[in-house]
């Protein structure tokens, strides 16, 4: 049976086919419905952690008891988990362990642009890539077969475009395995000099014996057609040479790719003229090329910057491009925006109103940098903000101290915002800490985290209590406020900034994309009373915009937050429906 | 067959993603190879949205580029003309007129150009606009303008329409099947040009 499936939940299916028994992931885009889809088989315990290095030490858990585990991520996710990946290496495992990391070349969603393939070669761990959906269910399983006979965790890599693709995928049964009976191994899984010292021959004797399956392995796959030109590539990338080029070029397909081969790729550069790699970002198959001594052109042709496609392909190759038509009108740009009736607005509006510093961080809430709030100063990466501004008030004392805020999720305050907090208590600074508490992992689509009470499946679980724990932290100062009340946020804003103490504002209420938040009667103009002054303007909701010099209300949009009617000093805008409509 | 190519454009909430699903749904039962490409994320926070569908004998590439795409569906009157570089030469556009304002426009740094698909006609481009959101709203809920654009496409597509229709029971919730029923269909017999 074939069913239409996006990649990541193909992905899903394949670790359900395997007999997988865990998994634990932390969401971020475009990886995130692989722990979503394998939630909804009952054969597979499925949880969401508070991040992604503490996901594959569930998962390294899962695997020392004997079942075959896995944890999913983003790229960057891949930065948090690389402490146990690289000693994971080490002691390799007992079932089997795959940690799937996307990458998110052109940046949809995403801070960078890494290339997780380094990662691979770093840790000295096998890494597969596939190039569609239904490639990953049949690679996923796969690469369990290597985890366990190589005695390695296996690296799985997807990017975007695979992730967040569908195709048809045949469906297979799941092959249920017994749970092994617990023996204690320390030389192999306690990672202490002295046996680590026995582990580093045996990591580097397996990738011998890994390039060795290089050379074999079906993943990866020669399809010869016209032999003067040669084409090296993997995932996404071998679709685009394919549409572009069809059976008029020879191909070989990488799947495995980390370790590479080089007998297979030296017998295909002796059958091929010109040899091209094509990989998206950094030239890595290509410097394996290069030092095993083979002539390929590769980066100087394919950009490292951002996706390819067929028509960038023809590009570097010169080839016609097809007709195209526009438009003679400028077309503006549709950036993301935050929401109508988003929580974060009144937050972010008090911010920008009194010009304070603001460091930010990873979620919806990095919206807030756009016009026209222009509300932030920085974002980094996950927790960021919190360890930043502690650096930021130690180097800019006092006066940065009385004039800068963070702002920072819930779910990522539990994934690395935290720890930044006990160092701000533990190493005293004045530092005034904004958790924007949305009840929801928002950005990546509505996961629950270990704040909101509920788990993966939507059963209730312990809620960790954000007050209580900044106050077993240290910070005395601990205030709750609405964000939809201006007075209210400004109030706590300007009075936490004055005092000399660290403090937390928790900014708290539900993201207005959960359905069981009840949207309002949208607000309307009274356009005998608007002036035209723009000042809800100021506000950057896409419910709000200035029509034939007045305010205007998108009613298709509006979930009456009623910020905008606080921020209007001649009483325009109506809660209620008023006479004359804007 | 030669791979089609369908974009599905909009602004994130109009709910394009349950018309690809439709869409691919409806083309896998009919025994086609096809690649539905999406974007989720961040992108989806009011921001201009894609979402390529590709159908055929064999459909390698997932994506749609630059003058490939034999039809363009649109939610958004900015958002056709956005894309319309991607159409292919005799490629036809579907668009809903509605007019949604990006956040440059509303702050007033831009302004919203209301004549793109007059500009397009004017270059001979087949631009099938209707008043998806009035439609929408007619059928029961403003948000099945998504329903309402494949009623038109079924227009164009080789597909027997009783099939969009089954399509549409499978997809739906079944409290919302009549409603989406309606959409469909007065997407598909709209009458224009």
């Amino acid at each position: 049976m074939k069913k239409l499936m996006l990649g990541n939940e193909a992905i899903a299916r394949g670790l359900y086919e395997a007999g997988v028994k865990i998994v634990s992931s932390y969401p971020g885009t475009p990886s995130t419905e692989i722990t979503e889809f394998a939630a909804k088989y009952d054969e597979i315990y499925c949880e969401w952690a508070p991040n992604e290095k503490v996901a594959a030490e569930v998962a390294f858990g899962a695997s020392l008891r004997g079942t075959r585990s896995a944890c999913a991520m983003k790229h960057v996710g891949l930065n948090v988990a690389a402490d146990p990946l690289f000693t994971l290496s080490y002691t390799g495992v007992n079932g089997g362990l795959v940690m799937i990391v996307a990458d998110d070349p052109a940046m949809h969603s995403s801070q960078n642009e890494q290339d997780s393939r380094h990662y691979a070669i770093a840790s000295k761990v096998p890494m597969i890539e596939p190039a569609d959906a239904a490639e990953a269910k049949e690679f996923i399983k796969e690469a369990y077969k290597i985890s366990e006979k190589y005695d390695t965790p296996v690296l799985f890599r997807m990017c975007t475009r695979i992730a967040h693709s569908q195709c048809p995928v045949e469906l297979s049964d799941r092959e249920e395995r017994e749970l092994p009976a617990y023996e204690k191994n320390p030389q192999k899984y306690i990672m202490a000099p002295a046996n680590a010292v026995r582990r580093h021959p045996f990591v580097e004797e397996r990738t011998k014996r890994l390039s060795e399956l290089g050379e074999t392995t079906a993943l990866n796959r020669t399809e010869m057609g016209g032999t003067e030109t040669g084409i090296i590539c993997s995932g996404t990338c071998y679709q685009y040479v394919k549409e572009v080029f069809g059976d008029s070029v020879s191909v070989l397909k990488l799947g495995l790719i980390n370790p590479l081969p080089v007998k297979l790729i030296q017998d295909f550069a002796a059958k091929v003229g010109k040899l091209y790699v094509i990989e998206e970002l950094d030239g890595i198959i290509e410097t394996h090329l290069k030092t095993i001594g083979i002539d390929c052109v590769g980066k100087e042709l394919f950009s490292p910057i951002g996706e390819y496609n067929q028509s960038s392909i023809r590009a570097a190759f010169g080839l016609p491009q097809p007709e195209t038509v526009s438009a003679d009108s400028q077309i503006p740009v549709r950036p993301p925006v935050m929401c109508s009736g988003c929580p974060h607005r009144g937050l972010f509006y008090t911010l920008a109103k009194h010009k304070i510093t603001t460091l930010g961080d990873i979620g919806c809430y990095t919206l807030g940098s756009t016009a026209p709030l222009f509300a932030l100063d920085s974002t980094l990466c996950m927790g960021a903000s919190v360890s930043g501004i502690h650096g930021f008030n130690k180097a800019g004392g006092k006066e940065s101290e009385n004039r800068t805020v963070c702002v920072i999720g819930d779910s990522t305050f539990m994934h690395s915002g935290m720890t930044g907090l006990v160092n701000i208590s533990y190493n005293a600074s004045n530092s005034t800490v904004i958790i924007l508490d949305n009840s929801i992992t928002g950005m990546t689509g509505h996961q629950q985290n270990p704040t909101t009470g509920y788990n993966i499946k939507g059963d209730p679980a312990a809620a960790v209590n954000l007050e209580e724990l900044c106050h077993a932290i240290g910070i005395k100062r601990v205030r709750v406020v609405d964000p939809y009340n201006l007075k209210e946020c400004e109030d706590a804003v300007l009075e936490e900034l004055a005092i000399d103490e660290p403090s937390v504002i928790i900014s708290r209420r539900p993201c207005v994309l959960l359905k069981y938040v009840k949207a309002k009667p949208p607000v309307k103009v009274n356009t005998d009373k608007c002036v035209g002054c723009k000042m809800c303007m100021k506000l950057g909701c896409p419910s709000v915009s200035i029509k034939n010099g007045k305010a205007h209300i998108d009613f298709t949009q509006c979930v009456g937050c009623g910020v905008c009617t606080q921020l209007c000093k001649f009483g325009a805008i109506e809660t209620e429906v008023g006479k004359n409509e804007g | 067959m030669k791979v089609k190519n369908v974009m599905i454009v909009g602004v994130g909430g109009q709910g394009s993603l349950l018309a690809s699903k439709l869409l691919g749904a409806l083309l896998t039962d009919e025994g086609y190879d096809v690649k539905v490409s999406e974007v989720h994320g961040m992108s989806q926070r009011g921001g201009s949205v894609v979402t390529y569908v590709r159908y055929g004998d064999k459909v390698y590439s997932p994506v749609i580029s630059e003058g490939e795409a034999d039809f363009i569906v649109s939610f958004e009157r900015l958002e056709a003309a956005r894309h319309a570089p991607c159409l292919k030469k005799g490629g036809k556009i579907i668009v809903n007129s509605q007019m949604i304002d990006p956040m440059p426009v509303i702050t007033g740094a831009a302004e919203y150009p209301e004549n793109v698909l007059e500009e397009l006609k004017a270059k001979g481009v087949f631009v099938d606009d209707i008043d998806a959101l009035s439609l929408a709203s007619e059928a029961g809920n403003p948000k099945c303008v998504n329903i309402v654009l494949m009623g038109r496409l079924a227009n164009y597509l080789d597909i027997a329409y009783d099939k969009w229709i089954a399509a549409i029971e499978k997809i739906v919730k079944p409290q919302f099947a009549e409603m989406n029923k309606k959409a469909l269909d007065l997407g598909y017999h709209y009458k224009t040009l």
